[in-house]
């Protein structure tokens, strides 16, 4: 919403500053989004005296003119323009001067051999219009010397707010004056709605169809003959124009300045032009067609409030007319329209056909039900006064919606849900200055909102009314204490800690933590086990991100193959989040999944990189899990990645049936899509899949930390080695597991530190473990130790098939 | 008896001195303190004189033997000393190569500055909150008051995903605001309540400054006596604390969201000066967030009675405020996984915010 200072003194007494008004403006939520004075850029712009022109020697069209601008000491200024000649009056540019229209800064030189020093400006080159026949013209009694912009009257900053949706009642001038009077800064002044009697009766007249109900509840209007339109007066163009309006013809003009002067859309038909007595609110049929102003066709939808005449459709109800019915410089007879419309209906249709117009941003956020009375004859006083001619008697139909309704403020409750100290008396008389009769009564106040507030629902709306107009910043803040004045207490819930865990570890661990989208390619999603019609978006912002994903993996996998081809040949990279497995509440999970590419790092004079692997994957996951409480060593591995994954180099880690994590080299075939040369190890690990820590037994809560007795052996730990033979598919871990299960007391410890698979060995492999025994009431002897091994060694047999190795 | 003891010492000693390495060094020592070695066949010669000459050369052979010894052990630490030396020169490396590489991962700016935003509020009592991406419509605009019509629920402002034919299933949408959290929230338990939900939210928008993917962190605060001036409050304490400025100055706008009444938009205060922004100071404003207090049909809708309870809600981009905090330009590279700039703008993972370590 755009209006200048002087625009809106038309509607306020005020002796506030600029600033003043706009920091109130702002502070009653008419937030202000610029001030703009366009006499500031036109500052240079001087009305000269044109002394001399004569031929330019080196150009028929160009002339060399000598130039005063009010020093006495007349400049060169070689001009195309054809009105230019010796004795007018102008407008001046000097070297120096920026020129709006061109965007450009004026420098002296010299135009085919001619010095020139500025330049005498059309108003197209000031931005002023699309003028650009010649240069301004002036009349003789311009003072040279002036400043153009002054002397015009442009010197009045254009002030452009943003308005609230529930804010309708200020997208009109007055209306915005009345909040700043109601603040403090001036008096409102009334605008004048007195009837203008109709001197005939209206020869065409309005009617409702029977179906249309409250889509359109009311509307009136009445005929005018004898008028002469044409351009309008020039301070009402020169209104229209500040604002970035188009002056086209005085009837028009005239429904421009009441729409934001007045917040009231109003329409003018030829009514030469109107087929038949009647025109009609009606609801579209669907399919008809309307040329309306914009000069578009558009194909109406059933249900769309039209104005129907003999014709057919003259007009979209609320938002435009039609080109057919509208008025040109030749229309003596002209019938206006001054409706209400439905604001649910009028933002559908907007929407639909697409039309954004000024009566459309009014009418969907609600137009005064009053104004349909008012506007009539503001609209009849303004044609007659500047088009001439009668006017009829109103016609109308339907009725004006009541709206009266009463809403009890309790003044208590300006402190007690507002915080503001704001005594009854005042904020009744806020109320009253927006315009709400108010009546203060067993000490709470009853309020009847004005018609143009629709918004005012309840008291709650008072208060911020009260609120608002007194002050936000005049409420004193008070800060949020805990409830109970106590310590802080621990807030998050135990997967809110994992997460962090499992971040922070990753990023200790030497990874990057990115976010990617939460969707992807479907091409991609279905290659990770996603892509299902239920997952997809509707209107996705572009077809390559029209999938919920199903894994993180694919965004990391592109993010990892960008920074390849940026040259960062081996990046590590994670992220915690969503992956969706279907709707609803249960249908995602939060994954923690990373990948790192390439080598192990750079090249390097003491060690050699060497190429990522599973086990990498697995570390990862092992120092996450173990971060989150996972009871890592009872986890088990099986082998049965998803596909997305190397199907001989991957694993999972589970707890009985529940996956805690998958892990491996990503499957080649992928690597090949997505373009990544070398190996990638990647991890997906589940954090709502680990299971929460056992309850302690102890109800004794302060014990609930204490962890159990460490029982640290003073006997020297003893190690032994053993190499076993074994079939090739047999898990290295079962063997392990069967050593640390063979005396549980004893064996603390076991490791594999060599495989061996050679051709000798004819489908077995050798697998070396190293056990340590940790002796607990006294040392071992070596019988003892030997003891222990075999038990080892038939243990291991019996769980595998091992045998020693020779 | 005939020896010299101190021409043998002097003999000795000398021959230790020029010892040129500990083998050459222990064959002394055996030459001259050995079973066969020349002091011990000196005492074996003892015997032979008489009780009086005996005891006098023997103390002098002793005397010699311990002079030797002496020499013996002062020429070997020399020596050790030299072989470590030499040793020691020999291992010599050029410390100034680079060290064996290890990776220094770094905390997206987004984890952190929730870790942040959690360190302040979770001070004020406020619990975290979180709830499902994909919501729906009631819970993220019914709930909330904002009604079929409303432009929001345009298919050019909201994600909506696709039917089992292709269409739009107008219901299920991919949350636009962690607001439905605070709806589930407010149905699933009894006031008072202090909730903030952090969260990833969605828009149809992708320009210069909107990513179709964002983050936001909502509050809401409900019991029986906060009003708006505990809102004030609140934001206030909380910006102070999260730009790490005394007193910065906010401003409280009046605005309009369907789901509070008041409701405000806060500035906060800034100054622009040679395209950089300095947060705290200066004449400028710079939107950071919206808030209000919760509007009563919300309230209602969610099962709370608006005339027992009341309280506030609040809610602002986090991306917004890490860039205004942080210095980050560009919105958009916060999804690029840029490992440049993830290891620019991203935090060590020992930075772990909180109010008594300080947040950053």
């Amino acid at each position: 919403m755009k209006f200048t200072l002087s625009w809106l003194k038309e509607h306020l007494e005020t002796e506030a500053s600029l600033d003043e008004i706009t920091t109130a403006l702002t502070d009653l939520g008419l937030e202000v989004e610029g001030v703009e004075n366009p006499a500031e850029q036109l500052a240079p712009f001087l009305i000269a005296h044109v002394t001399e022109a004569k031929p330019h020697p080196n150009a028929d069209r160009l002339q060399i003119c000598m130039v005063d601008a009010g020093d006495g000491k007349p400049v060169q200024v070689i001009c195309g323009a054809p009105n230019a000649r010796a004795g007018m009056k102008g407008v001046f540019a000097p070297a120096g001067a920026y020129v709006p229209g061109t965007d450009l800064l004026l420098k002296a030189g010299k135009i085919r051999g001619e010095e020139s020093n500025g330049m005498l400006c059309s108003e197209r080159e000031m931005g002023l219009s699309e003028d650009h026949d010649g240069i301004i013209d002036l009349p003789a009694d311009a003072p040279v010397g002036a400043g153009f912009a002054a002397w015009k009257g442009l010197d009045d900053p254009v002030i452009e707010i943003a308005i609230t949706p529930n804010r309708g009642d200020c997208l009109g001038v007055h209306g915005i004056a009345r909040d700043l009077a109601a603040r403090g800064l001036g008096r409102l002044k009334p605008f004048d709605a007195t009837p203008v009697p109709g001197t005939y009766p209206a020869p065409i007249a309005w009617a409702r169809a029977a179906d249309i109900g409250d889509d359109c509840p009311y509307v009136a209007g009445r005929h005018f003959r004898g008028v002469r339109n044409g351009p309008s007066p020039d301070w009402l163009q020169k209104r229209l124009k500040a604002i970035g309006l188009r002056p086209i013809s005085a009837l028009v003009d005239i429904t421009n300045l009441v729409t934001h002067d007045l917040g009231r859309p109003l329409h003018v038909f030829d009514a030469a032009k109107v087929k038949g007595e009647t025109l009609t609110m009606a609801k579209a049929e669907g399919g008809e067609e309307i040329l309306a102003l914009d000069g578009r066709t558009y194909r109406l939808e059933a249900g769309m409030t039209v104005i129907v005449d003999g014709n057919g459709p003259q007009g979209i109800g609320g938002i435009m007319g039609g080109e057919l019915s509208g008025c040109t410089e030749e229309t003596t007879k002209v019938f206006l329209e001054a409706a209400l419309f439905d604001p649910t209906r009028v933002a559908e249709t907007g929407r639909k056909l697409g039309i954004d117009s000024d009566a459309r941003y009014r009418f969907e956020r609600g137009v005064d039900p009053a104004s349909v009375d008012w506007a009539v004859e503001v609209a009849a006083r303004l044609i007659l006064e500047l088009c001439g001619g009668e006017a009829s008697e109103i016609t109308r139909d339907g009725a004006q919606p009541d709206v009266t309704r009463e809403i009890t403020l309790n003044p208590a409750k300006l402190k007690s849900f507002g915080g503001a100290d704001v005594p009854g008396e005042e904020a009744a008389g806020i109320l009253e200055r927006l315009g709400f009769k108010t009546r203060i009564a067993d000490a709470s106040i009853t309020a009847v909102p004005p018609t143009w507030r629709p918004d005012i629902e309840h008291e709650h709306c008072l208060i911020e009314e009260v609120l608002r107009v007194h002050g936000f910043d005049a409420v004193p803040a008070v800060s949020l204490v805990r409830a109970d004045g106590t310590l802080p207490q621990p807030i998050l819930t135990l997967l809110q800690r994992r997460t962090g865990f499992a971040k922070r570890t990753l990023a200790t661990r030497g990874m990057l933590e990115a976010v990617t989208w939460s969707f992807m390619p479907r091409a991609a999603a279905e290659r990770f086990g996603g892509g299902d019609a239920a997952m997809q978006l509707a209107n996705p912002i572009s077809a390559d991100l029209d999938a919920m994903r199903p894994s993180i993996l694919p965004n990391l996998l592109s993010a990892a193959r960008r920074n390849i081809d940026r040259g960062h040949a081996d990046p590590a990279l994670f992220e915690a989040g969503p992956a969706f497995r279907a709707r609803g509440e249960d249908g995602q999970d939060l994954v923690v999944a990373g990948l790192r590419a390439g080598k192990t790092g750079p090249r390097h004079w003491a060690e050699a990189p060497r190429d990522v692997d599973a086990f990498d994957a697995k570390a990862d996951v092992e120092a996450v899990l173990a971060a989150c409480g996972a009871p890592v060593d009872k986890l088990q591995v099986s082998t049965d990645a998803p596909d997305w994954y190397h199907p001989g180099r991957s694993g999972c880690l589970r707890l009985g049936p529940k996956v805690l994590a998958r892990f491996g080299e990503v499957h080649p075939g992928i690597l090949r899509d997505y373009e990544i040369r070398g190996r990638v190890a990647a991890f997906e690990i589940f954090l709502e899949a680990i299971p929460e820590p056992k309850a302690k037994k102890s109800t004794d809560k302060a014990g609930a930390k204490t962890r159990p007795l460490l029982k640290a052996s003073t006997l020297q730990p003893v190690t032994r080695d053993f190499a076993f033979l074994v079939d090739a598919d047999v898990p290295a871990d079962k063997i392990l597991r069967a050593a640390l299960g063979a005396d549980k007391q004893l064996v603390a410890a076991a490791g594999v530190f060599d495989i061996y698979q050679g051709a000798e060995l004819e489908g077995r492999k050798s697998v070396a473990i190293s056990v340590t025994l940790q002796p607990v009431e006294k040392t071992l002897t070596d019988k003892e130790i030997e003891a222990v091994a075999a038990r080892i060694v038939a243990n291991v047999g019996k769980q595998t098939g091992a045998s020693l190795r020779a | 008896m005939s020896i010299d003891t101190s021409q043998l010492a002097e003999d000795l000693i000398r021959r230790v001195e020029g010892a040129e390495d500990l083998r050459s060094l222990d064959d002394i020592r055996v030459e001259a303190l050995g079973k066969k070695g020349r002091i011990t066949a000196e005492m074996k010669q003892l015997g032979q004189l008489d009780a009086e000459a005996r005891k006098a050369a023997g103390q002098a052979l002793n005397q010699v033997k311990e002079q030797v010894a002496g020499a013996i052990e002062r020429r070997k630490r020399d020596l050790e000393t030299a072989a470590l030396d030499a040793q020691l020169a020999a291992e010599a490396v050029d410390v100034s190569l680079p060290s064996r590489p290890e990776r220094a991962g770094k905390l997206h700016p987004i984890s952190q500055t929730i870790d942040e935003i959690v360190a302040i509020l979770g001070q004020m009592g406020f619990e975290v909150a979180e709830g499902p991406d994909i919501e729906d419509d009631y819970k993220n605009f019914t709930a909330l008051n904002i009604p079929p019509e409303h432009p929001a629920r345009q298919m050019h402002d909201t994600f909506y995903l696709a039917d089992e034919a292709g269409g739009v299933d107008m219901t299920t949408v991919l949350r636009t605001h962690t607001s439905p959290v605070q709806v589930r929230t407010m149905e699933s338990r009894e006031p008072p309540i202090r909730v903030i939900a952090p969260g990833r939210t969605y828009r149809s928008d992708s320009d210069m400054t909107h990513t179709p993917m964002f983050h936001q962190v909502e509050a809401l605060v409900i019991d029986k006596v906060t009003h708006f001036g505990h809102l004030k409050g609140c934001l206030q304490d909380f910006c102070s604390a999260y730009f790490e400025v005394e007193d910065v100055p906010l401003r409280f706008r009046p605005s309009y969201f369907p789901f509070t009444e008041p409701s405000a938009e806060v500035d906060i205060g800034c100054s622009r000066k040679d395209g950089e922004l300095r947060i705290g100071a200066g004449d400028d404003w710079l939107e950071i967030l919206g808030c209000g207090m919760v509007h009563p049909k919300v309230l209602a809708m969610s099962g709370i009675d608006p005339d027992e309870y009341q309280g506030f809600a609040f809610g602002m981009g986090i991306e917004r405020i890490a860039m205004l905090k942080y210095g980050i330009p560009d919105l958009r590279t916060f999804f690029d996984a840029d490992l440049r700039w993830l290891d620019h703008y991203g935090f060590a993972p020992m930075e772990v915010p909180t109010l008594i370590r300080g947040l950053s």
